[in-house]
């Protein structure tokens, strides 16, 4: 039963993308690439928030560091052309670096306070990429990086996009398979002990600086992973890509689906990058065809909507969308 | 019988208030030690100074004969001094078992590496903190209670569960800060045979409480503060005659 599960689960990763392109067209398998680059950002923001319970803002600058770490060293920019597999640990180290220099001076600070400074990190992260082009011009400042190396073999008769959907698949697995493998740990269990109660969590001998530090890097480096597959598949990055909103989209996808649960982390992701995207296209034909005329501008619209079903999972669906089991039950009047 | 603890002029100020003046006690290996005192007294404020949860303002602390830094909570607990709470703390989101496998965390080792790569010489060590908390919750009495979320539990298992959690950490000393509150008569008692059997295991125990039946029943010696300050020391017996503490409990005539 379980291994047939398996089985159905590999086959329908595998078919996905042909099926996708056959019947919607290319453009929406490249949404599906970008909603596995958001699965792994959710996934490694779930770490901070869902697991340690430290309520993280920031979190795209990580994907900003991974991204601009990929565009320095596979770009024209430097003359550097460095392979992707080379790169992409180097990335994850590096923005794994990253999250622990700025979670450090956090350390001290929790709920609001730590929300508030690590979305002040997150804004001088995106300022410093910005405004580093003088006096040496490390990241080109808002004009961006352009003319990547692509990621992976392009030519071929295979459009680009099911091949980039293959590598983020295979980075997704291996990213859950690391959040697993966390989750029933010594280490996991540190870091939920840590969100239950800290001082508790101090008195039971756990070093909580270290382990939260810990929380910090692992999360941000599976946003550096994001990031450098983020530029790889665009081929340009530039600042703007890191506002605000991004991480307070990835903090959305993990509370959405379901904080501390990876396959309700998982479907938040997916759901908020692709059901917009529907909608978005919807929602123009069928205003025409119900008003004759297109009222409300999609775009706008979109965003309502987006409030309001905000609204309505945090009133009837408190713990998310799909929250861990035991969780659930919580949520549930005995 | 040896030293297990010494504290030597501890002290503790909250800006004017000095909350613990100068307090300087001696637990034995082996006995269960106890420390009363009315409301406000200091005794939880001794406990959180011993255990590294407030910094000291003076005085030193030898644990094993070894000189105790009270900078980290952490460190206290590695170096054999567990503690619960007055106010239960448990982590409210995890079954009693995983709360008692917290408490392994300072006996044990695996990083971040070996949770993920998980080989043989971690899974060995996953299944011996299973295997010991396991263990503990029997030993405590809610084994059957082993898979609910803590915060399910009824208040005398937290009670319990906060025991068993501190145990895993492999304490030489247990600090119980008012374990038998809110619990009745039955429930004080079976406390009581618990705290015996803790101490029969080796462990030596410091007991903050109110209930003086048990205090007196149980302790070997009890220390008693009042303001801050050591007023007397001794075998319950002495205590309970000294003119000092009858007047701090009682005021004067």
């Amino acid at each position: 039963m379980k291994i047939r599960g398996v089985l159905l689960i590999a086959t329908a990763l595998i078919v996905a993308p042909f099926v996708v392109e056959a019947t919607m067209g290319n453009a929406w398998v490249r949404l599906l690439d970008f909603a596995l680059l958001y699965v792994m950002l959710a996934l490694g923001l779930n770490i901070v928030v869902g697991f340690a319970g430290l309520l993280d803002l920031g979190y795209i600058a990580f994907y900003a560091v991974g991204a601009y770490f990929y565009a320095l060293l596979a770009s024209p920019h430097f003359g550097i052309h460095w392979p992707i597999w080379a790169i992409l640990p180097l990335g994850a180290l590096t923005a794994g670096v990253f999250g622990v220099l700025l979670g450090a001076p956090t350390l001290r600070l929790r709920g609001d306070y730590l929300a508030i400074v690590t979305l002040g990190f997150g804004e001088i992260i995106r300022i410093f990429i910005n405004n580093l082009n003088a006096p040496f011009n490390l990241t080109n400042g808002p004009k961006g990086i352009a003319n990547i190396d692509p990621g992976v073999v392009t030519g071929l008769p295979i459009p680009s996009t099911i091949l980039y959907y293959y590598l983020f698949v295979v980075l997704v697995l291996l990213i859950v398979f690391i959040g697993l493998r966390l989750q029933n740990s010594r280490i996991g269990r540190a870091w939920v002990a840590i969100r239950e109660d800290e001082m508790a969590a101090k008195a039971c001998g756990i070093h909580t600086r270290n382990v939260k530090l810990a929380a910090f890097a692992m999360g941000a480096s599976f946003g550096g992973v994001a990031g450098g597959l983020f530029a790889s598949f665009q081929t340009f990055v530039s600042p703007e890509s890191f506002g605000l909103m991004e991480s307070v989209m990835v903090l959305c996808m993990v509370v959405l689906g379901g904080m501390g649960h990876i396959p309700g982390v998982i479907l938040g992701a997916v759901m908020l990058t692709v059901l917009p995207e529907i909608f978005r296209q919807s929602a123009g034909p069928m205003q025409q065809a119900i008003f004759g005329t297109v009222v409300l501008d999609p775009e706008a619209l979109r965003m309502l909507l987006f409030g309001v079903a905000l609204i309505v999972v945090m009133r009837y669906r408190p713990a998310g969308l799909w929250p861990e089991q035991r969780h659930r039950r919580e949520f549930v009047a005995p | 019988m040896s030293t297990l603890l010494e504290t030597r002029n501890l002290s503790k100020r909250f800006g004017g208030v000095l909350a613990l003046k100068d307090v300087s006690l001696t637990i034995l290996q082996g006995e269960i030690y106890g420390l009363i005192g009315p409301n406000g007294a200091g005794k939880t404020t001794f406990f959180n100074v011993l255990t590294g949860l407030y910094p000291k303002d003076g005085g030193e602390v030898f644990f094993d004969d070894q000189p105790l830094r009270l900078t980290h909570p952490h460190e206290v607990a590695l170096a054999g001094i567990a503690r619960t709470f007055q106010n239960i703390r448990l982590f409210g989101q995890m079954t009693a078992m995983e709360n008692v496998m917290v408490g392994r965390h300072a006996r044990t080792q695996a990083g971040i590496m070996g949770a993920i790569l998980r080989h043989r010489l971690q899974r060995a060590e996953e299944a011996a903190i299973r295997a010991r908390a396991q263990e503990l919750l029997e030993f405590v009495g809610i084994a059957a209670q082993a898979n609910r979320l803590a915060h399910h539990l009824s208040y005398g298992d937290q009670r319990r569960l906060e025991i068993a959690r501190a145990l895993a950490t492999d304490p030489k000393l247990l600090a119980l800060d008012e374990p038998a509150a809110g619990m009745n008569e039955s429930e004080t008692r079976a406390l009581a045979d618990l705290i015996q059997q803790l101490r029969a295991g080796g462990v030596t125990v410091l007991l903050i409480e109110h209930d003086v039946k048990l205090v007196m029943g149980l302790c070997d010696r009890v220390a008693v503060l009042d303001y801050g300050g050591k007023i007397a020391e001794g075998a319950p017996t002495e205590v309970r005659h000294n003119p000092a503490v009858i007047e701090a409990y009682l005021g004067t005539a």
